[in-house]
């Protein structure tokens, strides 16, 4: 059994968790709160050697969730790092000064959510056509 | 030279062919590309808010129709969400079937991919003699699941068709007349100096630049990224099963393009292994019965023939999902076209942009306009002559 890289995972993000969940030995959900996602973001791709997957936006009754997926190719788990957004203003910090990959999904949330990523260097549609209604975000629930 | 000055060539965005449509803005200052800008989204049909509206067993199909080449890779790694939020295992005969197919697409889409990176250098007959090899492949997946492409064999909790034992022979046949095939293009990629001075050094991506850009699939292996999800986080019948994973560091065409062939040797390699197993598993065994999706999340990968395919489901606890993320691995690997083509000369583009595997249609209709005269000053066609003609001279120097 290769090592298990959980613990350390839990031992650096330290007391940014705010909600641990296992779901099996492979799969970890974890809470953080938006303020800290580059710091985590950071910890887990430039320390641990995480790989950044994809973020998933979805829209809750309450608020809007963005889970960070993050998969550790050595032993094949993943962890997801989960924030949550308020419905007022949704905006967060941009992820592409911690990786490259980041720009192209942050652009998709953006634009199918209407979630604001600060500090991102291109913020324009992708999938939609450039002259798409503005104010109308189509993964939103009515 | 001023902005204005600056000539683009576009490369897309559309033709009826194409499956993944997409738009390179190349440009170019002489025969150099200075910058690249990707657009897409030409073909977002909003499959992730479909997946929302029909019950779970309809979406193994929908899935199934994002990607015409690797068709299965979508529902495989479906399934594997799906399994991953209820926490069940699959009959041990349902996963060397799911490995089989999974691995059969494999290699019928290099084998396409080989012959189109052919096509673009000026070889056109590896063209012709891989997509000839290919008909066998989809012939075979024919016979097993009835069809040539979008093969329905997959379901939530197992497989929908059983490969029975009369089968067997046919498929171990056609993967033996591969080996042969597979040999001949080795050796003609290894072995002719005009390919290596073609593509060695060629459409380069860094090791620090693929890890950056998170690529995955050959992209990443031929980087020096050892990834790969059947080693990773053994699925189906990867864990039983013997297979290596070819890994290679200089990140350019020519890596890219061995690491495709040596991966056609491990999927026959694995096929095989997979038949044999068959031949001692009681047939029928086929699925797990499945009514319910409790409330939860999972997340499934699969490793397709371009790279990981990634899947994230929410449940409420109704027949529908609330939330179905999907991650080609296009989306991960074209970005990288930022960095790997430029600085190289417009008769690279085409090999380059290729390199990575996206889909070659899209780039069918192309046109250089010079910004100042509007005026046209190369079309699609001129562009694959230019790298032919590189070939060539290539050829006469050696």
């Amino acid at each position: 059994m290769k090592e298990d890289i959980i613990p350390q995972v839990k031992e650096k993000l330290g007391n940014k968790i705010l909600d641990f969940f296992e779901k099996n030995k492979r799969r970890y959900y974890i809470e953080v709160d938006k303020k800290d996602i580059v710091e985590c973001a950071k910890i887990l791709f430039d320390d641990l050697g995480f790989r950044f997957q994809t973020a998933a936006g979805v829209d809750c009754e309450q608020n809007f969730e963005i889970l960070y997926h993050f998969s550790y190719d050595k032993t094949g788990q993943i962890v997801s790092l989960r924030v949550k957004l308020n419905k007022e203003k949704p905006e967060i910090e941009s992820l592409t000064k911690v990786f490259k990959a980041a720009e192209w999904i942050e652009r998709e949330m953006w634009e199918l959510l209407g979630i604001n990523f600060i500090g991102h260097p291109n913020l324009k549609h992708l999938l939609l056509s450039d002259d798409w209604p503005e104010g109308n975000f189509p993964l939103r629930e009515k | 030279m001023s902005e204005n000055k600056r000539k683009i060539i576009p490369i897309g965005p559309y033709h009826p062919l194409q499956e993944e449509p997409e738009f390179f803005k190349l440009y170019v200052d002489g025969e150099t590309v200075v910058d690249i800008e990707i657009e897409i989204g030409y073909n977002h049909r909003g499959i992730e808010q479909i997946s929302t509206t029909k019950h779970y067993d309809q979406i193994t199909f929908s899935v199934e129709r994002i990607c015409g080449i690797c068709s299965t890779s979508h529902p495989f790694a479906y399934v594997n969400a799906v399994e991953d939020l209820l926490g069940i295992d699959v009959p041990l005969r349902a996963k060397y079937i799911r490995s089989i197919i999974g691995e059969l697409e494999r290699l019928h889409s290099h084998l396409l991919w080989l012959g189109l990176a052919g096509h673009f250098i000026g070889y056109n007959t590896v063209w012709m003699w891989s997509w000839k090899y290919r008909e066998s492949v989809c012939d075979i997946l024919e016979v097993i699941t009835g069809n040539r492409q979008h093969y329905s064999m997959f379901k939530i909790g197992g497989v929908r068709k059983d490969i029975p034992k009369d089968l067997i022979p046919q498929v171990e046949k056609m993967c033996d007349e591969l080996i042969p095939a597979l040999d001949m293009f080795k050796g003609a990629i290894m072995d002719d100096p005009v390919i290596h001075a073609r593509l060695k050094g060629v459409g380069v991506l860094t090791k620090e630049d693929a890890i950056s850009f998170c690529v995955v699939g050959p992209t990443a292996r031929a980087s020096g990224i050892n990834i790969d999800v059947r080693k990773d986080e053994p699925y189906a019948a990867y864990g039983l099963v013997e297979f290596n994973v070819p890994v290679l560091e200089n990140g350019d065409v020519f890596d890219k393009t061995v690491i495709r062939v040596l991966e056609m040797y491990e999927s026959i390699k694995i096929i095989k292994q997979c038949l044999e197993a068959l031949k001692k598993e009681p047939e029928g065994n086929i699925e797990v019965k499945v009514d319910f999706i409790p409330k939860g999340e999972g997340i499934g990968r699969h490793e397709a023939p371009r790279g990981e395919v990634f899947h994230y489901i929410r449940s409420d606890g109704s027949n529908r999902p609330v939330r179905h993320k999907i991650r080609a691995p296009s989306y991960m690997n074209v970005t990288s076209n930022k960095v790997a083509a430029v600085g190289q000369s417009i008769s690279d583009a085409a090999i380059t942009l290729a390199a990575v595997d996206p889909c070659y249609c899209c780039t069918e209709r192309t046109v250089v306009v010079d910004i100042e005269n509007k005026k046209v000053v190369y079309t699609w066609n001129d562009l694959i002559k230019l790298s032919q003609q590189k070939t060539e001279k290539i050829k006469k120097s050696l």
